[in-house]
């Protein structure tokens, strides 16, 4: 709320003659406005108003009786401070402490209106209190917050893992398989592969390790489908969710497409793009939904066993540790073999442990023959 | 003896009490530098410490920095915690590459497999008349680097208590003790000990403006913080105490506050910890900010070592005092 004073109009003023309003209570001022004639000893003025609002109250009526300097004439709503001097000069930016400027967005403070008093003549936080007569400067100012990065993504992709692993604790009975895979005769196949290819066409163990599960799902194929509606549905082709973990957070487990029906080659090249498209967000809709079991593998970050939750509504999660060197006992003899272990996590109602243990079974011979993969 | 006793010292004091600690606790503690054992180090901080511990654990080295700083890298690697004495931070440019390309990187270059617990004390500063060649304060330099720490104790307590906590820290840890601070005398606990880094500490509490220093610059905002009392501007004082990792939390928490901030720091102005600082507060509390963030730094100039002169080129109490004013009142 602003007054509207009987002004003066010269050093000489001290009392002036209200004569008339231009105005009546509830109209709309602005800044320049003329809202009263005054009359003095030199004569009869236009009286513009400073303050932009709506006239709340005529406290004094024109009449013969001379007013006093400083007296209220009328009220003008709205929180405006007269301005006596003009801050600056046309086209220059007013100097506004940041703080004083959030302040005053939030009053809807004028702050064309205001006078200055912090360095440089700028505007600070005391001078826009001065204006709204209140001061907020001594309520509790929280800490900064902790700069915040855009996270939606991040936010909506734990949201999702949240929902399907919160759908298959909760539905799923898991049942855990895990054997120990002696890996020497695949590295050393491989190692040979290896010699002959480019660096850039080498084969990852991973890669025999796929090959290997789809094989063993041909001969345990009840692992490779969806619950669906309270019954198993099998797939007939072989597509294989992989676990692929994204820079920013999650991880997203996109299908290789017909794992049984691709070489070794194929699958190091389509696993690449997979990857490569999977982490630049350029996948397709098939490779959300048709895989019919997960395989994570954890190895490279050195874990020895994956004890996984199955992506529902698939019944089976594969999980492949780290290859290293173990102490390995056979017909006798200690000796160092690289060993892999595998689980498997297995869906209860879709299936029992004795085909978990044909698979992890199934697997674990897949592997001891890598010239055939 | 009562718990919170105090007692007289000096700086120097407190910095030796630390060392003798480190090499009493742990016999894979030792120190090495120029001048560290028969002279008993070049601002006396390991007096009498070579009679105590002997030859093996008190090192003199040939004028070599990078050679006794390579040293240590290895002896940390090999699994000892070597405190390495360097004279002067100007000095501590012959070892840049051994604390930068090895002691910095290894853990990186590793793949985590190595890590470098090495300690690495030396003077900074000015205010001494030592001329442009001893007289330097590089330590925002070193706050630049990722894989070490950078500490700067101002205090008895910390010059006291932070090199066993720089002891325990896996990675290098580099400890910039202010050479004019070494006579100053105070008060410490008798049962004082080791002390937390990495965090910034509030020493005095105002709301008009925040008074963010480390080092011997700390005392000269503590005097002016004191005058400003006198005329009812009242101030936050930080000392920084960690220059790397910078526990920004702590000054962005008092700008919130105070919506002022004056950085005092005797680094050169340009690419400086104090541009960081100011950086730092407008990027994340731009909004809380009345006046803009101003800062006192040194001359940028070679240290002059004409007495006026040098002190012409450091930050003084009263260009702090004045500075504050003009902040708070326009």
């Amino acid at each position: 709320m602003a007054d509207f004073i009987m002004p003066s109009l010269g050093a000489d003023m001290t009392e002036g003659i209200l004569v008339a309003w231009r105005v009546e209570a509830g109209d709309r001022v602005k800044h320049g406005d003329i809202i009263a004639e005054v009359e003095t000893e030199k004569g009869l003025f236009e009286i513009e108003v400073f303050d932009a609002g709506v006239v709340d109250r005529l406290l004094v009526q024109p009449g013969p009786d001379k007013v006093p300097v400083g007296t209220v004439l009328a009220t003008i709503a709205d929180k405006m401070a007269v301005a006596t001097v003009p801050v600056s000069e046309p086209g220059e930016r007013l100097r506004v402490s940041p703080a004083a400027r959030k302040l005053a967005a939030e009053r809807h403070i004028d702050l064309n209106r205001l006078e200055g008093t912090g360095p440089q003549g700028s505007l600070c936080l005391a001078d826009i209190e001065h204006a709204i007569g209140e001061t907020v400067k001594e309520q509790a100012v929280p800490a900064p917050a902790e700069p915040k990065k855009p996270d939606d993504f991040k936010a909506g992709m734990r949201q999702a893992i949240a929902a399907a692993m919160s759908l298959s604790n909760r539905e799923i009975p898991h049942y855990y398989l895990a054997t120990d895979i002696d890996m020497s005769r695949a590295l050393n196949w491989l190692a040979e592969q290896n010699r002959e290819r480019s660096i850039k066409q080498r084969l990852l163990p991973v890669v025999l390790s796929l090959k290997a599960v789809a094989r063993a799902l041909e001969k345990v194929p009840e692992l490779n489908g969806h619950w669906v509606d309270g019954q198993l549905q099998l797939k007939r082709e072989i597509h294989i969710g992989f676990a692929v973990a994204l820079r920013k957070g999650g991880l997203i487990t996109p299908a290789l497409h017909d794992v049984n029906r691709k070489s070794l080659d194929q699958l190091m090249a389509d696993l690449g793009d997979l990857i490569t498209r999977t982490r630049t967000g350029k996948l397709r809709g098939s490779e959300m939904t048709d895989a019919g079991i997960t395989v994570t593998s954890l190895g490279d970050l050195g874990v020895q066993t994956v004890y996984g939750v199955i992506y529902p509504p698939q019944v089976a999660l594969v999980g492949l540790g780290r290859i290293r060197e173990r102490p390995w006992a056979e017909q006798g003899l200690l000796g160092v073999r690289p060993v892999l272990t595998a689980t498997l996590a297995g869906d209860h109602r879709a299936g029992d442990g004795h085909q978990g243990g044909q698979f992890l079974d199934a697997l674990g011979r897949a592997l001891q023959e890598p010239e055939s993969l | 003896m009562g718990q919170q006793e105090m007692r007289k010292l000096t700086y120097r004091d407190a910095v030796r009490e630390g060392l003798r600690e480190a090499l009493q606790k742990d016999e894979r503690v030792f120190l090495m530098g120029e001048d560290v054992g028969r002279y008993g180090g070049c601002f006396a901080a390991s007096k009498d410490l070579l009679e105590e511990f002997g030859p093996e654990r008190i090192r003199d080295t040939p004028l070599s920095e990078s050679t006794f700083t390579g040293a240590g890298i290895g002896a940390a690697l090999g699994g000892m915690r070597p405190i390495v004495e360097i004279m002067t931070v100007n000095f501590s440019l012959l070892a840049l590459d051994q604390i930068m390309n090895n002691a910095a990187t290894y853990l990186h270059m590793s793949g985590g497999l190595f890590n470098v617990p090495l300690v690495i004390r030396m003077a900074t500063g000015g205010g001494k008349q030592l001329a442009a060649q001893h007289s330097h304060s590089l330590e925002g330099w070193y706050a630049h680097i990722p894989g070490i720490k950078v500490l700067c104790p101002a205090t008895l307590e910390d010059a006291r208590g932070m090199l066993w906590s720089a002891l325990l820290d896996p990675d290098p840890v580099l400890i910039f003790e202010p050479a004019v601070l070494y006579p100053m005398e105070g008060e410490l606990a008798v049962d004082a000990g080791a002390v937390e880094i990495g965090k910034a500490k509030l020493l005095r509490e105002g709301k008009d403006l925040s008074l963010i220093s480390y080092g011997s610059c700390l005392h000269k905002s503590l005097e002016a913080a004191a005058i400003l009392a006198e005329e009812g501007i009242e101030t936050d004082v930080i000392d920084l105490r960690t220059l790397r990792p910078l526990d920004e939390k702590s000054f962005l928490a008092s700008v919130a506050k105070t919506h002022r901030a004056l950085i005092v720091d005797e680094g050169w102005r340009s690419g400086s910890i104090s541009a960081e600082i100011s950086a730092r507060i407008m990027e994340q509390a731009f909004y809380q900010l009345d006046a803009p963030v101003e800062r006192i730094c040194s001359a940028e100039v070679p240290m002059p070592y004409a007495k006026h002169m040098e002190e012409a080129a450091l930050p003084q109490v009263v260009s702090i005092v004045e500075t504050a004013r003009r902040m708070v009142h326009g």
